[in-house]
């Protein structure tokens, strides 16, 4: 007789506990899903990975050309590159939420599964940081060992990496709302978020002070999480500011992540909603 | 319509659907719909996929759904399955409506589907892993479980680890219904399970369907156009044609209802579906759609 396992059980738990538990335990699910991919992957995360440590190299020699003292220059292109990578890391793990399964044609499966959306995006959040903070130390070192003279002797460490919680916060809520545009648009949602992505790059001082830039886009400067994270970055580990000192740019985060998670997801939900009535989910991008 | 007397003195009702319709696209479509076209200049197609179909499932049935390609079954196990909302009518599952209580149906439900849904790139071990963790399923010996149950639907040990992108088609619908049995639903959803497998692997899934029923009290609700299938397997049977259940009821009963008209003696199930519809199981999903508009 074939192996059948027990039934499991129909009644979800009731006490708090135990539903943070099984919501724990299904947002793992993700986090250890999305492991095996990256693992299976690994040729494509290699390959990306060397191209994203090729193109900060280039940045940090453009800034070792110029004349002058090029110490803080090239402090400043390397906390710009790094920041960088790692919340458009975030961003775009989260904005794939829908996108990846499209792609893999496992879109109905999972939102089938008795998971709900919060518990989904928190598992995709959780392995889009992990993700970030694992490739942004491999790029680290990478800059470290060819441009040993940068040096953290005068940052603020602790306020640094409090700046960058609370930024990943923010970004998580930017991704959620990306995610909603391959549940909308199956075909050209994906590559909407590309072009969020880009915006984000274009107009947040990654490699640049926003100063520089026209005065018709420095609006979407303000609008941007990138943009307070990597001006408290700078300002913690270039001049040591301390970390009460970066409360106006941690106040602009938060508010951020405030409202731009609640409101993702409540977008999301309506769209969910709208694909299961036009049938949506089943077609694959 | 011939319906097999369901009554209110059967109370273990698994799934029952009142009066549902569900339709895709509209003949004068908003603006936001044109926007949201595949492509620029794209038709939509009105497409009346369910057509005020109700039918009840009693609990620990085998129960099929027969019907050509672009009959409606995909569209009903979806909607049962709370990834389509229906137009209008009412679902339930073991008294529990799909949508205003969805996470508790989503609990009781598990669905195999006619394409094998699976991150390719991944092991069966892998995937399964993933899924089983979703259901809330845990533990140290889960690992173990999920091999034996792979073992014992004929999935090499050896390949329990390696990509599913290596296997046969066939193999990968057995590790969609290791995937879907592993959660030991209550409704199983089985959308044409079969398709593509080759007749020893066909018979062991249809074993282990019967087996689910056995020994996890679980009920089954099949879609296919395999004849035989649905004969060997159902203990009953829903005719779809066109979005519309045109018949329901045992094998026997729905073969005692069109020996009149095509005075066989013994019909076969083809036979009966032919009488019923019009037109053979193998017609084209075109020429379904254009005839349940019309």
């Amino acid at each position: 007789m074939a192996y059948i396992p027990s039934a499991a059980p129909t009644t979800a738990p009731r006490s708090p506990v135990a539903i943070a538990a099984r919501e724990g335990k299904a947002a793992l699910a993700f986090v250890e899903r999305n492991f095996f991919l990256t693992k299976r992957y690994w040729g494509w995360e290699a390959a990306f990975l060397v191209y994203t440590a090729a193109s900060s190299l280039s940045i940090m020699f453009i800034g070792a050309s110029q004349d002058g003292d090029t110490d803080r220059l090239i402090l400043f292109l390397a906390i710009g590159t790094l920041v960088w990578g790692y919340l458009n890391s975030v961003f775009m793990n989260v904005a794939e939420t829908i996108a990846w399964e499209r792609w893999e044609g496992t879109i109905e499966y999972t939102m089938m599964a008795p998971v709900s959306r919060i518990t989904h995006m928190v598992g995709m959040s959780l392995f889009a940081i992990l993700y970030g903070l694992v490739r942004s130390t491999v790029l680290f070192l990478v800059l470290v060992a060819l441009f040993p003279e940068m040096s953290l002797s005068a940052a603020n460490l602790p306020g640094a990496a409090l700046v960058i919680a609370v930024g990943s916060i923010s970004f998580i809520g930017f991704g959620i709302v990306g995610a909603v545009l391959p549940l909308l648009f199956p075909e050209k949602g994906e590559q909407m978020t590309f072009i969020i992505s880009s915006i984000l790059l274009l107009v947040s001082g990654v490699y640049y002070p926003v100063e520089v830039l026209p005065g018709w886009m420095q609006p979407f400067s303000a609008i941007s999480p990138a943009t307070y994270v990597l001006e408290a970055m700078r300002a913690a580990i270039l001049d040591g500011a301390a970390t009460a000192s970066l409360l106006g740019d941690l106040l602009a985060l938060s508010a951020i992540a405030i409202v731009s998670i609640p409101v993702g997801l409540a977008i999301f939900g309506y769209f969910e909603r709208y694909a299961k009535r036009t049938g949506r989910l089943k077609r694959s991008g | 319509m011939i319906v097999s007397g369901i009554s209110a003195q059967h109370p273990d009702i698994a799934v029952r659907l009142d009066g549902v319709s569900k339709r895709f696209g509209s003949e004068k479509p908003s603006r936001f719909a044109r926007l949201m076209r595949r492509a620029p200049g794209e038709t939509p197609k009105l497409t009346r996929a369910l057509d005020n179909v109700s039918l009840e499932v009693r609990r620990n049935e085998i129960f099929g759904i027969l019907g050509a390609n672009g009959s409606g079954k995909s569209t009903l196990i979806r909607c049962i399955s709370t990834l389509l909302i229906a137009d209008s009518g009412r679902i339930s599952v073991f008294g529990l409506d799909v949508r205003e209580d969805e996470s508790a149906v989503k609990r009781l439900i598990n669905r195999v589907s006619v394409e094998a849904s699976f991150f390719k790139k991944l092991s069966p071990m892998e995937n399964l892993l993933y899924s089983s963790r979703l259901y809330g399923r845990g533990g140290s010996t889960l690992r173990r479980d999920i091999k034996q149950i792979l073992v014992d639907l004929g999935i090499p040990a050896e390949r329990v680890d390696m990509p599913l992108e290596t296997m046969s088609r066939g193999m990968q619908q057995k590790v969609a219904i290791a995937r879907a049995f592993l959660t030991a639903p209550v409704l199983l959803l089985l959308d044409e399970p079969t398709t593509g497998l080759d007749p020893r692997s066909k018979k062991e899934v249809q074993r282990f369907v019967q087996e689910l029923r056995e020994r996890h009290d679980a009920t089954v609700l099949i879609c296919s156009h395999d004849m035989d299938e649905a004969e060997q397997l159902c203990d009953r049977i829903a005719i779809m044609d066109g979005g519309r259940i045109v018949a329901t009821g045992t094998v026997e009963e729905l073969k005692r209802q069109v020996t009149p008209r095509t005075g066989q003696i013994d019909p076969t199930l083809e036979d009966v579906y032919m009488a019923l519809t019009g037109h053979d199981l193998k017609d084209t999903e075109e020429e379904l759609v254009v005839a349940s508009v019309a």
